[in-house]
């Protein structure tokens, strides 16, 4: 019995619907009708209405109880907590005004069903429309359409079939599709848990125990969001684990897998947990962690999945549908920040396609911005690469959300990974490029004189000390051969001019883009810019490719470890094991091989 | 996975989130049962370590067996563990029952008050050192922009409108209407300059749930909630003054889970023994609102 009673299954259902459409009438009829009500209490609030001579509500019941639950008398009722034969359901509080919206799309997207309540007297309103387009972006895909307050229309089942017919036109348009209808009379207990004689369906409560629990999420492809990389060294610990939950799939040691975007390949070694016996496999919904059989310098946010799966869309550039919740709109030329999965990134608005009121689907097509409780199509384009699903195909990794000013603002699902580009940043560059104010004397009159092309040259690696050296090293040589060369440390711009760079994700890319804009005009006064980026990855080394053009990019890889641990690809690499002047020699020869150095032809 | 797994599931991915966005962390121990599991559940998250400092706020009127269990598992589990005090309301007697201050005044001056500055790093913090196994003044001042707490959706009406992260502002203020929104499993892991975020990674949790999951993984809790032989135990611990044991005879966590189950307490709720939730029906909403728990 205690086992049972542990193992015993638990849903999460949302009731949904415009305000007075009935969704706390239907609340309380299901406690009542299953039994979850404490003793008494139903009869008391009847009680009580009847003294004071008001007609009886479920939802003053439902105010009872949450009172009661304030005072700390009851506890499980009030969490609207009911069971059936089949599993234990927790009703989710989802307010039905829009003002609430946040608050219902915060409940709705716990969900695993949602009963969705229309009036069948008033009918269809604008927030039976938002909710339903709402819970199709959330992605509860089990969701029940309730036809309450039958009595009002003495039980014409001629309305009924109207409200399915046009109810379920506009969820095809937001694409849900109902596992039915249920034509019900809340305050009587019409079809709730019992069946009506004229009616031949599902009752609510059966159509609720009809849901499957989990729909096959360890038979779908390996998908692990890597959340962090730990290398605790207390009690001489020498693990270093990527950790993260398994969203779906299953995993096994031994298993190839591949890490996306940064495309490094490794295998699991160990699997990993405190207080466990060794385990050989973990599957979707755990909490877990392993070893590689390399060390790859993994970074937090990449997406894991096993090398014989169907690889994540990796890309710049995402179609998407979103829903915006912010006080200030989302529009284009604004920095924000992307969380999908376990990745953060920068992200702008790069297209908007087309804006609908997500209560009446009305599109506006000459909308520039997207309001609150809107929802849009638009192309969004990251700063860096992403690695994520379709949304059709497997929504965990195929939604996110977005945030402005410190606040989730927004949330949606990718439709499409268009090609990997970086459009936002090219038309930053052109247009920089075409407002740039020349001085005097031009770039190839200073190269002449100084005999050597400028050049930013960048060193990346692990050992922050040591490409420091190796810098200065190579500053020094082309300085003793009569070059204008120009070490540039990190550390000079923390305090200047990344001076009030806000402490958060972006920092990293704001460093970098800083960084890019900076060597831009080092380098258009014809020098050699050398500087360091310890933990760069590829998408850095392009930003700064990018932002220093038209000028040219030399890169520098330095790494004990194979160059392919670190995934990265550059114009040279260094073994940090040869010495320091052999070292600096090989990027003097590239920079002589790329004529950069004399015996270049002016 | 059943549902204990579930909820252990949920649970470490937050303290994961947690640890990974916010610099500045720490976690609230209070000694008892929820904090204790959520201690553990940051074992299990970060594979027997725990790497942020655990804070506990001594009101000096904690039952004696709650301090020195607290600083024999901090000892055991090498735990990074710190407390802080209201040390001008004790001096100055402003406490209940002895003291000159009702209960509410007594909780905001040695619970709220305390926290808020121990988090805020403004009063004196104490640290344990392992060396000499004594506390000392930690020269640490570092605000803490994320606070794990234990708090549960089934405690009372307030907690069941929290959010797994929930923001509280320069004045410790909590916004019951006007909560940012949780998506999936996407929270609010960024917060502007000055204010803070209370992460409730045991937020689904009921009190069933924390003793089935204390039995399963067989995680030691301070004996004050056994019965040790008069017939009565703790059900929830505090402040000994505010605090009642209940009549039970369960001497063992199997038998305080079938207790919870079936038996007496299977309807009433758990703080029906702390006499400061009584004294105002609001109290502990205005309590929370202001920042205490
Ligand atoms: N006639 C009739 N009235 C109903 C029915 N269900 C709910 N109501 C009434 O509709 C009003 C709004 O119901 P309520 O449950 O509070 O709506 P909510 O705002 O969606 O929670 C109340 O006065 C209810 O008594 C029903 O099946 N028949």
């Amino acid at each position: 019995m205690a086992a049972e009673q542990a193992a015993r299954e638990q849903m999460n259902v949302v009731v949904v619907g415009h305000v007075d459409h009935g969704k706390s009438t239907l609340i309380g009829r299901l406690l009542a009708d299953t039994g979850a009500l404490p003793e008494g209490k139903l009869e008391q609030i009847q009680e009580f209405c009847r003294r004071n001579a008001r007609p009886f509500e479920y939802a003053f019941l439902l105010d009872a109880l949450k009172d009661e639950q304030a005072q700390g008398i009851t506890i499980d009722s009030a969490r609207c907590f009911f069971r059936s034969a089949q599993r234990d359901y927790i009703i989710i509080d989802a307010p039905g005004h829009v003002e609430f919206l946040k608050n219902m799309v915060s409940g709705a997207a716990r969900a695993e069903a949602a009963l969705l309540v229309i009036d069948a007297h008033e009918g269809i309103r604008e927030n039976s429309r938002r909710h339903g387009t709402m819970l199709s972006m959330l992605g509860v895909r089990q969701v029940v359409v309730l036809v309450n307050k039958m009595d009002l229309v003495g039980y014409d089942l001629g309305v009924f079939a109207a409200i399915e017919r046009e109810y379920t036109a506009f969820l095809e348009r937001v694409g849900l599709e109902p596992a039915g209808f249920v034509p019900i009379c809340a305050r009587d207990g019409v079809n709730i848990s019992t069946r009506a004689p004229w009616y031949e369906g599902l009752t609510v409560l059966e159509q609720l125990d009809a849901f499957p629990k989990e729909r096959g999420r360890a038979a779908q492809p390996f998908r692990l969001p890597v959340q962090d990389i730990y290398k605790f060294t207390a009690g001489g610990d020498e693990r270093r684990i990527i950790a993260g939950t398994v969203e779906t799939g299953t995993l096994a040691l031994g298993d190839a897998v591949v890490a996306y975007p940064s495309g490094k390949r490794s295998a699991i070694r160990s699997i990993e947990a405190f207080n466990r016996p060794p385990q050989r496999q973990v599957a979707a919904g755990e909490a877990t962690g392993f070893t590689l059989n390399e060390e790859l310098y993994l970074r937090p946010g990449e997406l894991l999945c096993r090398a014989d799966d169907a690889p994540p869309a990796v890309s710049t550039r995402l179609r998407v549908n979103i829903f915006w919740m912010g006080k200030a709109p989302l529009r284009a030329g604004r920095p924000y920040k992307l969380k999908l999965a376990a990745a953060r990134v920068a992200v702008q608005l790069a297209e908007l396609r087309s804006v609908m009121d997500a209560s009446d689907l009305s599109s506006s097509r000459g909308k520039t911005q997207v309001e609150r409780h809107d929802v849009a199509e638009c192309v969004l384009e990251t700063a860096k690469p992403v690695a994520f699903d379709l949304a059709s195909e497997l929504p965990v990794t195929g939604r996110f959300v977005i945030v402005d000013n410190f606040e989730i603002a927004g949330g949606g699902i990718v439709l499409q990974a268009l090609s990997d580009e970086r459009r936002v940043l090219e038309a930053h560059v052109s247009q920089r490029e075409a407002a740039w104010e020349s001085g005097a004397v031009a770039l190839h009159e200073r190269e002449a004189r100084q005999r050597h092309r400028a050049k930013l040259v960048v060193a990346i690696g692990p050992d922050e000390a040591a490409l420091r050296e190796l810098g200065c090293a190579l500053e020094r040589r082309l300085f003793d051969a009569g070059h204008a060369a120009y070490y540039l440390g990190l550390s000079n711009l923390e305090r200047g001019i990344d001076a009030g760079v806000f402490d958060g994700f972006e920092r990293r890319d704001e460093r970098v883009r800083r960084l890019g804009e900076l060597a831009r005009i080092l380098t258009a006064s014809g020098q050699i810019v050398i500087t360091v980026l310890p933990e760069a990855d590829q998408a850095d080394l392009e930003t700064l490719r990018a932002l220093n053009a038209p000028q040219q990019i030399l890169t520098v890889q330095q790494s004990a470890a194979r160059a392919d641990a670190l995934g990265l690809a550059t114009d040279l690499v260094l073994d940090p094991g040869t010495a320091l002047p052999a070292r600096v020699q090989s990027i003097w020869s590239l920079l002589e091989d790329r004529q950069v150095l004399p015996d270049f032809v002016i | 996975m059943d549902k204990l797994d579930q909820l252990e599931a949920k649970s470490v991915y937050i303290l994961r989130e947690a640890y990974r966005d916010f610099r500045s962390l720490c976690m609230l121990w209070s000694i008892g049962k929820d904090s204790t599991v959520l201690l553990w559940l940051a074992r299990r998250a970060f594979f027997g370590h725990v790497p942020f400092p655990l804070v506990h706020i001594d009101t000096h009127f904690k039952i004696p067996e709650m301090i020195s269990y607290r600083d024999n598992l901090a000892r055991e589990w090498q735990l990074d563990m710190i407390y802080g005090e209201n040390a001008q309301a004790l001096a100055e007697g402003e406490t209940f029952p002895a003291g000159k201050v009702d209960r509410l005044t007594c909780c905001r001056n040695l619970k709220r008050d305390a926290l808020k500055h121990t988090l805020a790093g403004d009063w004196p913090r104490y640290r344990l050192d392992h060396t000499s196994g004594q506390y000392q003044l930690d020269p640490s001042r570092e605000p803490y922009s994320g606070v794990i707490v234990g708090a549960r959706a089934d405690e009372e009406g307030s907690r069941s409108k929290e959010r797994y992260f929930s923001p509280r502002d320069q004045a410790n203020e909590w916004d019951v209407g006007d909560q940012p929104p949780e998506l999936w499993n996407q929270f609010k892991t960024d917060f502007a300059p000055g204010t803070h975020v209370r992460i409730h990674p045991l937020l689904d949790w009921t009190e069933l749930n924390v003793w089935e999951y204390i039995e399963r993984e067989r995680i030691p809790v301070v004996p004050l909630y056994f019965d040790q032989g008069k017939g009565q135990r703790y059900r929830s611990l505090g402040c000994w003054p505010c605090t009642q044991p209940v009549a039970s005879t369960a001497r063992s966590v199997a038998e305080i889970v079938a207790e919870l189950r079936s038996g007496k307490f299977a309807r009433v709720a758990e703080r029906a023994g702390r006499a400061q939730d009584k004294e105002d029906g609001g109290g502990l909403e205005t309590l929370r609102r202001e920042g205490y728990m």
